[in-house]
């Protein structure tokens, strides 16, 4: 089994690098980050507004998603009494079963004119953060409820025969020992906000430009895959899976470091 | 189970993206192989494609044994298949010209029109062509230079590529990078959303999408162009200046299952199809005529 998904995989990024190379080829890696703009029926193939754009929207969310995933992992835990935090999990696990589309729909007729009264015109960076937010919320929050079970009970019970008081339990003991699984999650969970595209597109504007504000809208790759695919011909098809190609890299990159960071310590 | 490696195979998103695209490639690939009795085989537009492709699922249903294959490739590819045989029929998003008269027929299946829309309690009632590229090009970007509220204008645009773009463009006499849009959106519906959420927002979709919209209670108008009011039926009589034919084309007088194919996408019957796609029916007496008329 393992073998069939590597050798998808591995076919996978065959195929995208190959219908790449002609842009490649012909284009050159320069011209990628250095034309003026992303105008492709006009030979113009500027990625890395997109590749900002991207990155920008995935940190935004992750570092708004961690602190509220963690707390909401924290309450389940150690604070909410057993019934609470048993229907408040099953919320939480029904906040990941929601198709990324409705989270846009939801994104396009209610965040986004919200926003634009605050700053028009609203399609923006900002809501692209939020709703990612909320998307990956649910993956940092129960990866991390799952990695605190697994802290083996002594360690909850030594924390309490040493009169610890219960943050000083949560935060001197229990995130430490629990490191690694957290630390995972928030990797899973920036995968999936590097790769999310339904959402992003109905949410963020997708104008091409390199954001000067939160209010500023931004177009991210899976976006640009997404909007321009499906009318792409030659040339322009081509530059559009050169931003596939940088997505492979970006998330190969992401898993190279998070091996660096966690990859030899033990799972508790 | 916690395996930092393992977000490569969870991140489900992008996973069945490019799942798709190599899939896609695959069934496009044994398509083209497979053989029936009968096969008609249509190449060109991506903005005709779709509404073929559902034309040609009826006519496979109502006539067993025949097979209709239908690829996308552009307005270029549909003329150039057509001229070398690769295709039986042309598709095209546009009128013929007149230097292909000689070498092709034309016959108008269905019209597509552009309306621009306005949020409904926007209360500019009209703007000028020229208004259109001001604001469009960035050199206006408030409402009360052209006649409406104390507010920026959200510029609305449509990705690259899409046809309705091009039309728009063209017609405007517009460059894609000239335009200064604070949104890019994908299709109709999207658009739609975008502008009925956004009180000084100006934005272009088809006109049977808007119409539509506006029958179902979104709160949107649509704006005349050159003095001409934006609907179905202007599109229709051809009086709708941003407008187009979307043409089957054929080298030879068509004869047997081609004839009778293009006979089939011009009656009656896919009326239906036609408007569920947002485009504008046209009679089929009317259609020859009207072909050469667009012939500019």
């Amino acid at each position: 089994m393992a073998a069939i998904a590597a050798t998808l995989l591995l076919w996978i990024a065959c195929f995208v690098v190959a219908e790449a190379w002609p842009a490649i080829a012909q284009v050159g890696i320069s011209s990628f980050v250095a034309d003026t703009s992303w105008n492709p029926t006009e030979g113009l193939y500027n990625l890395w507004p997109m590749l900002v754009g991207t990155l920008l929207v995935s940190l935004g969310a992750v570092s708004l998603a961690i602190p509220l995933g963690l707390g909401s992992a924290v309450f389940c835990q150690f604070y909410a009494p057993p019934l609470l935090a048993s229907l408040y999990r099953r919320l939480i696990e029904l906040l990941a079963g929601i198709p990324s589309v409705v989270y846009g729909f939801w994104g396009l007729v209610t965040l986004v004119p919200l926003i634009g009264k605050l700053h028009p015109p609203g399609p923006s960076l900002l809501a692209g953060v939020i709703i990612l937010a909320l998307m990956i919320l649910p993956t940092i929050a129960l990866t991390a409820d799952a990695s605190f079970e697994q802290v083996p009970p002594s360690y909850r019970q030594g924390t309490e025969a040493l009169g610890f008081s219960r943050w000083g339990m949560v935060w001197r003991v229990m995130l430490p020992a629990a490191r690694s699984g957290l630390g995972t999650g928030v990797v899973l969970a920036t995968g999936r906000a590097l790769g999310e595209t339904m959402a992003v597109l109905m949410v963020c504007g997708n104008v091409v430009q390199v954001p000067d504000s939160l209010f500023a809208p931004v177009r991210t790759l899976t976006a640009n895959i997404a909007l321009e695919m499906a009318y792409a011909l030659d040339l322009h098809r081509s530059a559009l899976f050169v931003s596939g190609v940088v997505l492979l890299a970006l998330v190969a990159g992401l898993i190279a470091l998070a091996e660096i960071v966690f990859g030899r310590e033990a799972v508790p | 189970m916690t395996h930092p490696f393992q977000s490569l195979f969870l991140n489900s998103t992008r996973r069945n993206l490019l799942l798709g695209m190599g899939f896609s490639l695959l069934l496009t690939a044994c398509s083209s192989g497979s053989s029936a009795d009968q096969k008609l085989t249509l190449t060109g537009s991506s903005t005709v494609a779709p509404l073929i492709g559902e034309i040609a699922k009826r006519y496979e249903a109502e006539n067993p044994g025949i097979r209709i294959d239908v690829q996308t490739g552009g307005s270029s590819r549909g003329l150039a298949d057509a001229s070398q045989g690769l295709a039986d029929i042309g598709m095209i998003s546009r009128g013929l010209k007149a230097e292909e008269e000689g070498e092709f027929q034309g016959f108008v299946i269905a019209k597509d029109g552009i309306g621009l829309i306005v949020h409904g309690d926007n209360p500019v009632q009209a703007i000028s062509d020229q208004q259109v590229v001001d604001i469009y090009k960035g050199e206006v970007d408030a409402w009360q230079a052209v006649g409406g509220n104390n507010a920026p204008i959200t510029v609305v645009n449509k990705a690259e590529g899409r046809s309705t773009l091009e039309l728009f463009l063209k017609y405007f006499e517009l460059e894609n990078s000239e335009v200064q849009a604070d949104v890019v959106i994908g299709d109709n519906q999207q658009g739609i959303k975008t502008v009925a959420g956004n009180p000084n927002a100006l934005g272009y979709v088809s006109i049977g999408a808007a119409e539509y919209d506006i029958a179902q209670g979104s709160p949107i108008k649509l704006l005349p162009v050159d003095k001409i009011a934006a609907t179905t039926e202007t599109v229709q009589d051809g009086s709708f200046p941003l407008s187009r034919p979307l043409t089957l084309v054929v080298t030879e007088p068509p004869m047997g299952l081609t004839q009778d194919f293009i006979n089939f996408a011009q009656s009656e019957q896919v009326h239906d199809i036609v408007r569920a796609q947002n485009f504008v029916p046209v009679s089929s007496s009317l259609a020859q005529t009207q072909s050469e008329a667009t012939a500019n």
